[in-house]
């Protein structure tokens, strides 16, 4: 992708989960939400280097990974506002996305656990031999869950085409990754599994891609799994309802100096910034024509609450 | 007819269901190599090879992570959880994944894992690998669970749980494994969810399952001796259960006791007991009696082990009692 394509990827992220906050002060979201904003280059650039038969696995935090797999906004916003969505019925919403027709296996509201899970995915693309790769985004928070030790060595001593993205956004729910563990770099753990890790800054979409790349490319050739963390910066709080009085005054405003876009913004001559400026415009037509199609889906059938327990 | 052991036969489930189906594989500690910590997949390893039949670091919930990732991508795993008790260590990847994955994504795929747990007291295993814990399972909709009490039903219900689209708990109890039977020379699927009368009789309903089964025909032949015919039924599966079986048999014996190796509290015994009160209010003379383990964790000394499972004359007693109305 070139620049004002990675923008516009990572802009829909951004208006995207902007508008869904709208819509929950507005009372149009029931339920919890957490938003990715300010680390929009992490999913937009592993997903900009996956094929389409490759395996994709979310946190909770997941809204961009869906969106770079190419869910499509309506079916998210209408499953979130608790409708009969095409992907979900309603029965997931913002915590548990999926759509299996995008090889996106989904989120997991708990921590850690779809590591293990996406390992099994790279177990079935090792066994069928056709090169798909597995990647999996944990938050920093994640690498102390024992299930993420368990998949990571899992993967390692099986060769495993996965790789896990930790997204380090600094801080563990609402408390600093610092102050819960005792290694600089999140990274450095993958030498205790014997695999590759690499460290790079997640608000650099270029950066993102080409450690991916490498990643991906790794496991597809059949070398095994990496952990790539990615630094970044959450813009908004932990969930929707956060007041987030646990972060230094001063601490949000730094961040929108260093988040993805402004990061283009700041570098861009006037030519590019019309460019950007058009491409705000038709992201902003894209989510209002989504958000007026999700309205138009009908809430479920409260008859059908039992359905799709079994096969 | 041929002999085969309980064991032998869920060997030749998996190894029939193997050939039968190339996406089935097994998964879990020491089953390969070592053929498994009750040898009940020796010799899988040289006859399908290492990619599907596969050890794998003690990390239980690494284990059913991936069963279930594997399972999303159009595999159809078995794994083995060495002992039953171990399903506490991966129970977020069995109630809150494996479960609700197909209920959370309106369907969009099938979640075919089959767990083999290991279950059951009575060979001094102590505490923490002694538990029949099928009940721990019972809230968690989504799950099938499976607990034969023969070994033509080991081998008949595994086939019909790995050929199952969901998930499904198949609870192996190990002091069977060296149970002997004589079955027909061609084993066949059993269906699930189905109920099976294993001994006819008028005067009251016995169900029980796995070793609480033997021991409730062993309680009937007792019994018989006295004059009283006890019809034993096994449940086979737990989740979904054959109410109706039981039922018809109550509406027709007008007693029941039931037969559990756990604690009563949050059981399926106490939930059948609670819904034959329910349906059968009429049908029944007295109130229908649950036996259960008391409530404490299984001990390990002979002696405590013994007194802690539900024996054949507890049986006897309950039903004897009930036969003074």
């Amino acid at each position: 992708m070139d620049l004002p394509d990675t923008y516009r990827a990572m802009a829909r992220i951004r208006r995207f989960e902007e508008r869904l906050m709208a819509l929950k002060e507005s009372g149009e979201i029931p339920g919890s939400i957490h938003l990715c904003n300010g680390q929009e280059a992490i999913p937009v650039g592993a997903c900009g280097v996956l094929r389409e038969d490759d395996y994709v696995s979310a946190t909770y935090r997941g809204h961009g990974w869906a969106i770079a797999r190419g869910v499509g906004l309506a079916a998210l916003f209408a499953e979130m506002m608790g409708r009969d969505s095409p992907i979900s019925g309603g029965r997931a919403a913002s915590p548990y996305l999926s759509d299996a027709s995008r090889n996106f296996i989904g989120e997991n509201s708990i921590v850690g656990a779809g590591v293990p899970i996406a390992a099994g995915a790279a177990l079935t693309a090792k066994h069928r031999g056709h090169g798909a790769v597995s990647v999996v985004s944990i938050g920093d928070g994640a690498m102390n869950q024992g299930n993420v030790h368990e998949a990571l060595n899992l993967a390692a001593v099986l060769d495993l085409p996965m790789v896990l993205v930790v997204e380090n956004n600094v801080y563990s729910e609402m408390s600093r990754i610092e102050d819960m563990v005792r290694v600089h770099r999140l990274s450095e753990r993958a030498a205790g599994y014997g695999i590759p890790g690499t460290v790079v800054d997640g608000n650099d979409v270029d950066a993102v891609t080409a450690a991916m790349a490498q990643a991906v490319g790794r496991a597809r050739e059949g070398s095994g799994p990496s952990l790539v963390e990615a630094m970044t910066e959450r813009l908004v709080g932990h969930y929707s309802g956060d007041a987030q009085q646990y972060r230094p005054a001063g601490e949000v405003a730094a961040a929108k100096e260093r988040e993805p876009l402004a990061r283009i913004r700041q570098a861009a001559d006037a030519e590019l910034t019309a460019r950007l400026d058009t491409i705000e415009a038709e992201i902003a037509a894209e989510i209002d024509a989504a958000v007026t199609a999700a309205r138009a889906i009908p809430f479920p059938d409260p008859a059908t609450v039992t359905e799709h327990v079994h096969a | 007819m041929s002999v085969l052991t309980y064991r032998e036969a869920i060997k030749q489930a998996q190894a029939d269901a193997l050939a039968a189906d190339p996406t089935v594989f097994l998964l879990g500690e020491d089953i390969a190599a070592a053929g498994g910590a009750f040898k009940v997949t020796d010799g899988l390893m040289d006859a399908f090879g290492s990619d599907r039949v596969m050890d794998t670091p003690i990390s239980e919930q690494a284990i059913i992570g991936a069963a279930i990732g594997a399972a999303l991508k159009g595999a159809r795993p078995v794994a083995e959880l060495m002992f039953a008790d171990f399903a506490g260590v991966c129970f977020d990847q069995i109630a809150n994944q494996l479960a609700k994955y197909r209920y959370m994504t309106a369907g969009q795929v099938s979640v075919p894992v089959t767990i083999r747990l290991a279950n059951g007291a009575g060979q001094g295993f102590g505490s923490q690998h002694s538990q029949s814990v099928e009940n721990w399972f019972l809230n968690v909709p989504g799950l099938k669970i499976v607990a034969p009490g023969s070994v033509e039903d080991a081998y008949g219900l595994l086939r019909s749980s790995i050929a199952d689209d969901d998930p499904v708990l198949f609870f192996e109890h190990k002091a069977m494994y060296n149970v002997k039977a004589d079955v027909p020379p061609e084993l066949v699927p059993i269906p699930l969810g189905r109920a099976h009368v294993v001994r006819s009789g008028d005067d009251v309903t016995i169900v029980a399952s796995q070793a609480m089964r033997r021991r409730a025909e062993e309680a009937a032949d007792k019994l018989s001796a006295q004059g009283i015919a006890a019809e034993v039924i096994d449940p086979r599966t737990i989740l979904p259960f054959d109410y109706e079986s039981v039922a018809a048999s109550v509406t027709r014996t007008n007693r029941l006791v039931v037969v559990q190796e756990s604690s009563a509290a949050g059981s399926w015994g106490a939930t059948l007991v609670a819904r034959m009160a329910a349906e059968c209010f009429e049908s029944l003379d007295l109130a229908p009696v649950l036996i259960s383990a008391p409530d404490t964790p299984v001990p390990y000394a002979g002696a405590l082990e013994a007194a802690w499972i539900p024996g054949v004359d507890d049986i006897c007693t309950a039903v004897l009692a009930m036969d003074r109305y």
